[in-house]
């Protein structure tokens, strides 16, 4: 019987929520917790094998997001310090403009390579190395019209709900992860 | 205590959160038990996460060094 087990449910489909399962999970596996990451709804973009791709950042409807730019375009052009200074984000209106979803996108792919953050076909990578599980969520597969030949190598066969709680109830200390 | 030699090196610099760790955790995997790991990293969150993986894997952390914008970690492998 394992000791523990670390259950994550990645149900979000957009870039940011991308990262956390995959490097909390990635990191557990590491630190000697049995980690599982199910793929559900949204989530299941993340082991798709053309999506995973193309995985999105909107500024719409996100009061969070920084108005920053990469510290590459910082400095090869530095009047986008004066917009990040008086900007504390991309205007709401931004978002309406076509093409802004995709230029975002690409600004925080480049912040991100450019911090030395892995992207997320390599953690999704990392994870497999580190022995995590990666469970496609079956209904979602229904709905979204996925086979599971449209999803990565690597997976664990699909599983619902029920096989996910089996999992992480198994072990003496059962953690789970909705994210 | 001064002069630790190391029998590996990784450099970490320029990666951020969770690569160090990894990459700890996979550069131990080919040691033997006793040998040293030096790691070097930039990523200031290391400073709290390797001395965590250490602590959690059983794995002695040695020494902790901090030189400019560098920390400098030996680890004896378990």
């Amino acid at each position: 019987m394992s000791k523990e087990r670390l259950a994550i449910i990645a149900s979000k489909g957009t870039l940011d929520m991308a990262y956390p399962p995959l490097i909390i999970g990635s990191t557990a596996a590491s630190l000697g917790v049995d980690t599982a990451i199910f793929f559900t709804f949204y989530g299941l973009n993340i082991v798709h094998k053309e999506k995973m791709h193309n995985l999105k950042l909107a500024p719409l409807g996100n009061p969070a997001m920084p108005m920053s730019f990469p510290p590459s375009v910082e400095k090869s052009f530095p009047p986008v310090k004066i917009i990040e200074s008086i900007f504390p984000g991309p205007p709401q209106i931004m978002g309406i403009i076509p093409g802004m979803t995709d230029f975002m996108t690409s600004m925080m792919k480049k912040t991100m390579k450019e911090k030395g953050v892995a992207s997320i076909p390599e953690l999704i990578e990392l994870c497999k190395e580190a022995g995590v599980k990666l469970i496609p969520c079956q209904m979602t597969m229904e709905v979204f019209g996925y086979k599971y030949e449209d999803l990565i190598d690597g997976l664990e066969p699909p599983g619902g709900a029920a096989t996910l709680i089996d999992y992480v109830t198994q072990a003496e200390k059962p953690m789970m992860l909705f994210i | 205590m001064e002069n630790i030699t190391a029998n590996k090196v990784l450099d970490t610099s320029g990666l951020n959160c969770p690569l160090p760790v990894l990459k700890t955790k996979k550069a131990l995997e080919d040691m033997q038990s006793g040998e040293i790991l030096e790691v070097i990293a930039t990523d200031p969150g290391s400073k709290a996460d390797i001395p965590a993986f250490c602590q959690r894997t059983g794995n002695e952390l040695v020494k902790m060094v901090e030189e400019g914008d560098r920390i400098l970690f030996y680890i004896k492998k378990k």
